[in-house]
């Protein structure tokens, strides 16, 4: 079943794409084990490098959505197919969610090659559960390009930077987000900064400069990829053709410098430590030998699916807790 | 009996216009002959968003809300036997207003009419297309300098032209308190005028005279005391502004001068007959009080909520004023208002509030800003969902509605009650348009849109290349694709993820539990796709239901406004939902709903379960569910919780499960 669901998935057949995502979220035993086989079939046959992977990240109101949009038409443009996971917050309260994006992302309107998801954080504060690791895997499968677009909460980026090969930070002119950034400390997350609605002028090109000056302060390895930052206008059209070619172009220097594999390896590691920690508690990694213990095993096995892995972990700690499943 | 001094009445119109250009004629001419004094023109969806009758988004809309007008020719028909010159018109146009105007003029002109002789009105107010009404297509900025395009045209060569309403209505419609139609109006209007001001030619002096020409659409609702302070504290507010920011010395010029259409929205369907004397207590809070009445009134007929009215309909609705400004002795009396402490509490306590929050639009840069950042917009939501709150929960009486439901059978809804258009009036539309793109001059219309396009590049006003370009023979959808390649297209925001609604009540949180229970045994929470396919972009309803579907722990794909039924069906299916709901104001319900499910059924999602809602009469409806619709919602279904409930219901039955048992005594659907 799971071979039938991946040559269809690397066909780009949108209804299984949907039926993919949907049985990843499917928390009932059953689908659960379906989905996991899936998504170990997935990542095992996984090309390398294989589909590009970017974080969109920044405050609400950045024009994150806008901005999609015009990369996806760009993307477009050059035939490569692309995917969004979009993930907005859910209500605290009631666990209900309004999903808005894509009003602003009318790029995917009738095109075969382009392909929205809407997702609720649900208990996530930055949104990056599970779920998304597995429709970022799932998306992966058939399409070029897979974008993440996550609201910045200060604490969620680290989670995105685990999941993508290229962080973008969007930033909005003359909002005073440069500063909260700097003081979050997650300069050395980020892999290119978007200063969007340049066709505000001034106030764009101060929010550029205050970053410049951010990035030239930031501590960095030496000889790693020092974040450029784009003046974009999503709405003109501006500066959209330069920021898909810095992209590409951290792309090239991640591959050639093996930064990608590194990132995602060590990604990978942060997932799986996350997912068990969720499910089993601090306690439950402990009995399995912490984190340096999943790290070990993890590394012990390269070939593995994080998926698999999470999960054949999982029934560790379950026998060594003692409790049937 | 002795002569006492009578005032002049207002402008009697009635909006309306359907089908073709030929069928409104008639309809005007009638309304004319019965004593209307000035004309109204409601416009079809896709001439208010700039498409020809055959562009497929217009498939389903053409002459449904109003008339189609897609060249010179529709233009001159519609106005066929009437003298332009005597005639006071008023266009419910906006983002293609430069457009309809220069249709109007080219075709005054043909009549041996020109353009300083005509009077009338464009209402050419985008703002609150962003916030309410939703039938913009530009971005802000070139949307504001087709505006004031019009501002320095018509104050130069058409004096008695009235270039913008700048309105308050739809922001009623779309929630506002008094309050917040008072600020967000004003707030408009300083936008408008400084963007006219920021013009290199529109002299200094020629801004009085600017000024002067900048009139009001108002809304009227049923709180009529309220109303009339409302009017009263904008007349005076107004003096206020355009005196301090503008320097308009001559107290003439800083009049408020406003027109109406009395509250729509708040026409029930249920026992609507009461409507009829809604109507008369709103057209009173905007007539009453001399020192703040209108200039103009328009009145809905009784069966709005129903369907179209017919003829006989909104004839009933012309008498009301008739009576209300010939028999009554209201207009021989000065204001009968001036001195009462009561009204002059309320209005000052309307008018220190509206000030308030005039300040913070100001703070945010404005009108256009607090548009671009949402805040108008969220503020409109959430007023919107206290007030649907309180109709909920009895707080708010609705006669016939939540309270005082048992009715005998009403004669007047026994049988037709609404007019049923034609459908043949589409097809002959696009048939006319294809004959008129035939016969025309094909060099003069290349010619004249190069030169609308150089005026567009190159800053020049609009209105000039756009009259050349009616007489030419360009089509509605031609001007409006000119502009779309240089401006590019908009999508405002919505609102709708403004923070947490009101405290939940008790039926909320009934509803809570088994969305969740429904949940785990779905295996993933319940998702729900709400959108508008067609051209109607009153997006109120379609994001409260989003709103209210949050609230009980629904995860609400929300996708807006301008959809086609493909987009609709390729999104449901790609988001994984478990149900969608329609939203369709605009009487095309029938094309647009059926469509959206045969494409569902290509798309490999046959099962999945679609909602409406809309003005739907009860007849298509049935249509509707037969279609296999599941469920139709009309203006009668007020309580929103109730609807959450049964989308529940529809989604549990979809997954093999039978519809919880409810409580004996609850409300009938």
């Amino acid at each position: 079943m799971e071979a039938d669901l991946v040559a269809r998935l690397r066909n780009r057949d949108r209804a299984a794409v949907a039926a993919a995502l949907n049985l990843a979220d499917d928390q009932r035993p059953g689908p659960r084990a379906q989905a996991l086989a899936l998504l170990d079939a997935l990542e095992r046959g996984e090309a390398s490098p294989g589909s590009a992977r970017i974080g969109v990240t920044g405050a609400p109101g950045a024009g994150k959505s806008t901005l999609l949009d015009a990369l996806l038409r760009g993307l477009r443009r050059t035939g490569q197919t692309v995917a969004v996971v979009a993930v907005d917050p859910s209500s605290q309260r009631t666990g209900g969610a309004l999903l808005g994006d894509r009003i602003r992302m009318r790029a995917g309107g009738g095109d075969d090659g382009v392909f929205i998801r809407s997702m609720a954080a649900r208990d996530r504060l930055g949104g990056i559960a599970e779920q998304t690791w597995a429709a970022v895997a799932i998306l992966c499968a058939a399409f070029d390009c897979v974008f993440v677009e996550t609201v910045g909460v200060g604490q969620s980026e680290a989670a995105v930077a685990d999941l993508v090969d290229t962080l973008v930070y969007v930033a909005n002119p003359g909002s005073g987000d440069t500063l909260q950034f700097m003081k979050a400390g997650l300069l050395e997350l980020v892999d290119v900064f978007v200063v969007n609605k340049a066709d505000t002028g001034a106030p764009a090109q101060r929010t550029a400069r205050e970053l410049e000056a951010g990035v030239r302060m930031a501590e960095r390895e030496a000889k790693s990829w020092e974040p450029p930052v784009s003046l974009v206008s999503a709405r003109d059209g501006t500066g959209v053709d330069a920021l898909l070619a810095t992209l590409a172009a951290h792309r090239r220097y991640a591959i050639d410098a093996g930064a990608l594999r590194a990132r995602r390896a060590s990604g990978r590691e942060r997932f799986v430590i996350e997912s068990l920690t969720r499910r089993y508690g601090t306690f439950g990694v402990a009995a399995i030998g912490g984190s340096e213990g999943v790290i070990e095993q993890l590394r012990s096995d390269p070939a593995r699916s994080s998926f698999g892995a999470a999960s054949a972990l999982g029934h560790a700690i379950e026998s060594a807790l003692g409790s049937p499943r | 009996m002795s002569q006492t001094h009578r005032d002049r009445p207002w402008v009697f119109r009635t909006y309306s216009g359907h089908s073709s250009a030929r069928a409104s004629n008639a309809l005007y001419r009638g309304n004319l002959a019965k004593g209307q004094t000035g004309l109204s023109v409601a416009f079809d969806l896709p001439t208010q968003t700039g498409f020809d009758s055959d562009h497929p988004l217009a498939r389903g809309e053409v002459g449904k809300v109003g008339v189609p007008i897609g060249h010179i020719e529709d233009m001159e028909a519609l106005f066929a036997g009437i003298p332009l010159d005597r005639m006071n018109t008023s266009m419910t146009i906006n983002a293609t207003a430069a457009w309809l105007l220069a249709l109007y003029v080219a075709a005054a002109e043909r009549s041996g009419v020109t353009a300083s002789q005509l009077s009338g009105t464009t209402q050419n107010d985008i703002i609150k297309e962003y916030l309410s009404r939703g039938t913009y297509v530009f971005p802000p900025e070139p949307s504001m300098r087709l505006t004031t395009d019009i501002v320095a045209y018509t104050v130069a060569n058409i004096p008695k032209w009235n270039p913008i309403n700048v309105c308050s209505y739809h922001l009623q419609e779309a929630g506002a308190t008094p309050t917040q139609e008072i600020a967000f109006a004003m707030a408009n209007a300083i936008a408008v005028l400084d963007a006219v001001r920021a013009r290199s030619d529109v002299p200094a002096e020629a801004i009085p005279d600017v000024v002067g020409r900048i009139s009001f659409f108002l809304n009227a609702g049923i709180r009529f005391v309220e109303e009339i302070c409302k009017a009263r504290a904008m007349a005076e507010l107004w003096d206020e502004i355009t005196a301090e920011r503008y320097g308009v010395a001559d107290p003439v010029l800083r009049r408020f001068r406003y027109g109406v259409q009395v509250n729509s929205l708040g026409l029930t369907e249920a026992q609507p007959e009461n409507n009829v004397i809604r109507i008369v207590l709103e057209a009173l809070g905007v007539t009453f009080s001399k020192r703040a009445r209108c200039r103009a009134l328009q009145l809905p007929a009784w069966n709005e909520a129903l369907g179209l009215p017919r003829p006989w309909d909104q004839q009933w609705s012309l008498r009301i004023q008739q009576i209300l400004a010939y028999e009554t002795d209201l207009l021989e009396y000065e204001d009968l208002f001036d001195g009462s402490h009561v009204v002059e509490k309320q209005t000052r306590a309307l008018i220190d509030s509206a000030k308030e929050e005039l300040a913070r639009v100001a703070k945010m840069g404005g009108a256009v800003a607090a548009v671009e950042s949402a805040y108008m917009k969220q503020q409109l939501v959430a007023a919107n969902t206290r007030r649907l709150r309180e109709i909920e929960s009895g707080e708010r009486t609705v006669v016939g509605v939540n309270a005082y439901q048992e009715t005998e059978p009403s004669p007047l809804t026994a049988g037709q009650s609404i007019l049923v258009v034609d459908g043949s009036a589409e097809r002959d539309q696009v048939e006319s348009l294809r004959a008129f793109r035939a016969k025309r001059s094909a060099g003069e219309v290349t010619s004249a849109l190069r030169a609308l396009d150089d005026a567009i590049v190159s800053g020049h006003n609009a209105m000039p290349v756009s009259i050349r370009a009616a007489h030419a023979g360009v089509t509605t959808g031609e001007w409006a694709d000119a502009l779309r390649k240089r401006f590019g297209e908009y999508r405002a925001p919505t609102g709708v993820v403004a923070g947490e609604s009101s405290a939940a009540t008790g039926d909320t949180e009934s509803v809570r539990k088994r969305v969740r229970v429904l949940a785990s045994r779905l295996g993933r929470p319940l998702k729900l796709l709400v959108g508008k396919p067609g051209l109607d972009g009153h997006s109120n309803g379609a994001e409260q239901i989003a709103v209210r579907a949050r609230d009980v722990g629904i995860e609400v794909v929300y996708e807006g406004i301008r959809l086609t039924p493909a987009e609709i069906a390729s999104s449901a299916r790609d988001e994984g939902v478990h149900v969608i709901g329609l939203s369709i104001l605009s009487g095309s319900h029938g094309v647009l709903v059926v469509d959206v499910l045969e494409r569902l059924r290509a798309a490999g999602c046959g099962d999945l379960p679609v909602v409406v809602g809309g003005i739907i009469p009860e007849e298509d409806a049935r249509a509707l569910r037969e279609a296999g619709v599941a469920r139709v919602y009309t203006p009668k279904d007020f309580d929103l919780t109730r609807i959450m409930d049964e989308i529940v219901d529809v989604v549990a039955l979809q997954a093999g499960e039978a519809p919880a048992q409810r409580a004996a005594g609850e409300r009938s659907p």
